[in-house]
């Protein structure tokens, strides 16, 4: 077989034109296509009206250098991040765990952890200016403190992380509620056996028969970390501490302000991260594979 | 970035818009509501309006149903989706006649050749407006481009009761507003209503306070980018402020306009610098009860010669089909009779024409129509007498953190000049 030269007939050569073709033309055309003219219009002073004008590098050193919300976007997005990975996801895993156990009342508490997740963050903003407002916000008048949770720009952004989280964490028990119930009941009683204490059995041999889900509620938070803007454009814009990239891209760009060339800038650093992300996701994938 | 209503929830419709790329398509999603007319012997002139509250959306229909000389159709797009699409929409497939502001704003469009020269316009209404209302109308080539429709002023507003019963008198100069503040301090009156988590808010206290200490004319240049802000003139205003946050709302980054206006209306709060609009936070049988005096004299010099009063209007589309059948429809839109009617449905706006019967208007009205007929200058607010982009991506970051941070006056207005420059080159 090997030797023989593989011949296509035309239907052959329709279906894979078609297949390959229409794949390839829309790839290129909705998503390498924008993202080469973002990294261009990024080298440019394009107010969105009249000439383009190159400008090289100056946009980047603009936004760099003179342009504070900048860097706060770039902590933001970094703590929204480590946030989610670091505190959400673990809660959600440990709710999962829980609830795995067959508590009474689990569907219940099941059911009350995952009802945020239907609501979307642009919600989830709200709810959250009704909770933090500081002259009529439940958490003020309930503990009789009067803290700006909104306002204070050291503060908002953890509590407004709280907020993101309180629903991220219904999303990551669920996945894992569904990868526990999936776990084959004999190797925890093998283990039982074995003598392994109730920890044990679980980052010993639940845990990594737990991978896939892992890989997959790994690339979901990295997903809702970059993306975040709904709650904090809800909430103010995201201004003033609630800074993000996406939201800087969106300002720039969207608004009447128009200054496309600066946004685009500020589109081509969260591509890069966003890449970076990505590559090492996918060379990971890939070496375990071989 | 004119969000001078309360629109919480067009931030939302505006993110989820702009989430999924929606304002591209402006122009085909707006809903087409064609004003019943006999229909003259000039065709059909389109409005592209941006009233889409229901009150404004009310006035303009009823306004334009009064127009006979030709058949109109009215595009409604949402307020703030129309604002920050403005530069698309005047390049794709604008309608003839399209609603807008005046000043900076205006000409920036006028200069890029989006508009149409309307000056023979000018020459048979100019009598019904005055100097001020017309040089808010004129682009930097001395032509104009806009016809006034409405407009409201900013100023101090206050609770004739609270005052009443505690004696207080309004402040003619900055010392007696701070003696004032100081001793509703000691009432246990919070003096000064303050709130900036929009953004805008706080732009009118800096206007006031850049017109009263150093004129008109500095700020105008300021705003159109031709004076530093490093400038100890600047500087001055942003010290003045600071010397007056003690007496304002604390924690103002976290509370809306509305809410501030609440406290006032609670009488929480003593005063509050903001537009006429603030009357919509108070309740009916309290409006009477709700009063203003324009921003004390600081330097003599100025006085209290100068104040923002924001003026809506309307102005034609380069790309207009119908230009004779829009000039007349301007034409329309200046008398003084259709203001009438809008002042008549929309009690938080003035007419613009100083022909307009004031008979009608509501003790407020008349009050805030008295102030700008004494002001020589009128400013259109910050976000209109400067680049859009230097006003939101800007303005808005820096003021926010002169609020939270009083004290780091010279690394802000260094920041400030810095990103000026970037963006005025």
């Amino acid at each position: 077989m090997a030797a023989k030269t593989r011949r296509y007939s035309a239907r052959d050569m329709a279906v894979l034109v078609i297949g390959l073709g229409v794949a390839i033309v829309v790839n290129v055309g909705v998503i390498w296509g924008p993202a080469l003219a973002s990294i261009g219009l990024s080298g440019t002073d394009w107010s969105g009206i009249g000439p383009i004008e190159w400008v090289g590098g100056q946009n980047y050193h603009d936004l760099a250098a003179e342009y504070p919300p900048f860097w706060s976007a770039v902590r933001n997005n970094v703590l929204w991040l480590g946030f989610l990975a670091l505190v959400a996801t673990p809660f959600g895993l440990f709710c999962a765990v829980l609830l795995d156990r067959r508590l009474r009342m689990s569907r219940f508490y099941q059911s009350a952890l995952y009802m945020p997740v239907v609501l979307s963050l642009a919600v989830v903003g709200f709810i959250a200016q009704l909770v933090y407002s500081s002259d009529y916000g439940v958490l003020n008048s309930v503990t009789g403190l009067s803290v700006d949770w909104l306002g204070d720009s050291s503060i908002n952004i953890w509590v407004v992380m709280v907020a993101a989280a309180w629903r991220h964490v219904g999303y990551v028990m669920v996945i894992y509620l569904a990868g526990l119930k999936a776990v084959d009941p004999a190797l925890k009683e093998a283990a039982a056996i074995d003598g392994a204490s109730e920890r044990q059995a679980f980052f010993r041999v639940v845990f990594p028969t737990l991978r896939p889900v892992n890989v997959i509620v790994l690339v979901i938070t990295v997903i809702e970390a970059l993306r975040a803007f709904d709650i904090v454009y809800a909430i103010n814009r995201g201004r003033n501490g609630l800074e993000l990239l996406s939201v800087l891209v969106t300002e720039n760009i969207v608004g009447e302000a128009s200054r496309i060339g600066f946004g685009s800038a500020i589109a081509v650093i969260l591509l890069a991260i966003s890449v970076g992300f990505i590559a090492t996701y996918l060379s990971q994938m890939f070496r375990e594979e071989r | 970035m004119d969000q001078r209503l309360p629109i919480s929830r067009r931030h939302l419709l505006l993110g989820a818009a702009a989430t999924f790329g929606v304002p591209a398509v402006l122009a085909g999603c707006g809903s087409d509501s064609p004003a019943p007319g006999p229909g003259g012997n000039l065709g059909t002139v389109t409005i592209g309006s941006n009233a889409s509250d229901e009150i404004p959306k009310r006035t303009l229909e009823t306004v334009v149903k009064g127009f006979t000389q030709a058949t109109t159709r009215i595009n409604t797009v949402d307020h703030n989706t129309f604002q920050e699409n403005i530069n698309r929409y005047l390049r794709g497939t604008p309608e003839d006649v399209f609603t807008w502001f005046a000043g900076y704003r205006m000409q920036f469009f006028a200069e890029q050749g989006l508009a149409v020269d309307i000056s023979d316009v000018w020459q048979e209404i100019g009598a019904d407006y005055t100097q001020a209302f017309k040089d808010q109308s004129t682009g930097v080539d001395g032509k104009q481009y806009f016809v006034p429709f409405s407009y409201y002023p900013w100023a101090v507003f206050y609770r004739k009761s609270l005052w009443e019963e505690n004696g207080y008198e309004v402040p003619a100069t900055l010392d007696e507003l701070t003696a004032l503040a100081r001793r509703m301090q000691g009432d246990d009156i919070i003096p000064i209503a303050f709130a900036d988590k929009d953004g805008w808010p706080a732009m009118g206290t800096f206007d006031i306070l850049n017109m009263r200490l150093n004129g008109y004319d500095f700020h105008i240049s300021l705003m159109q980018g031709k004076q530093s802000w490093t400038d100890p003139k600047v500087r001055q205003v942003f010290d003045t402020w600071r010397g007056l946050m003690e007496f304002h709302q604390p924690a103002a980054l976290g509370r809306t306009w509305q809410e501030a206006a609440q406290s006032l209306a609670q009488k929480q709060t003593g005063m509050y610098v903001l537009g006429m609009f603030v009357a919509q936070q108070f309740p009916e049988a309290d409006r009477d009860d709700l009063d203003f005096f324009t921003f004390p004299e600081i330097n003599p010099a100025y006085g209290t010669d100068s104040i923002d009063a924001p003026i809506d209007g309307y102005m034609i589309s380069a790309k207009a089909r119908n230009v004779e059948g829009a000039k007349a429809l301007l034409k329309h839109f200046a008398q003084a009779s259709s203001q009438n009617v809008a002042t008549e449905l929309d009690p938080g706006t003035l007419a613009a024409s100083s022909k307009a019967d004031t008979s009608g208007y509501s003790a407020l009205q008349k009050r805030g129509a008295e102030l700008v007929s004494q002001a020589t200058h009128i400013a259109q607010f910050l976000d209109r007498d400067t680049r859009p982009d230097f006003a939101s991506t800007v303005m808005i970051p820096s003021l926010q953190s002169f609020v939270s941070e009083p004290d780091e006056i010279e690394s802000l207005l260094a920041s400030i000049e810095q990103q000026k420059a970037n963006i005025f080159r």
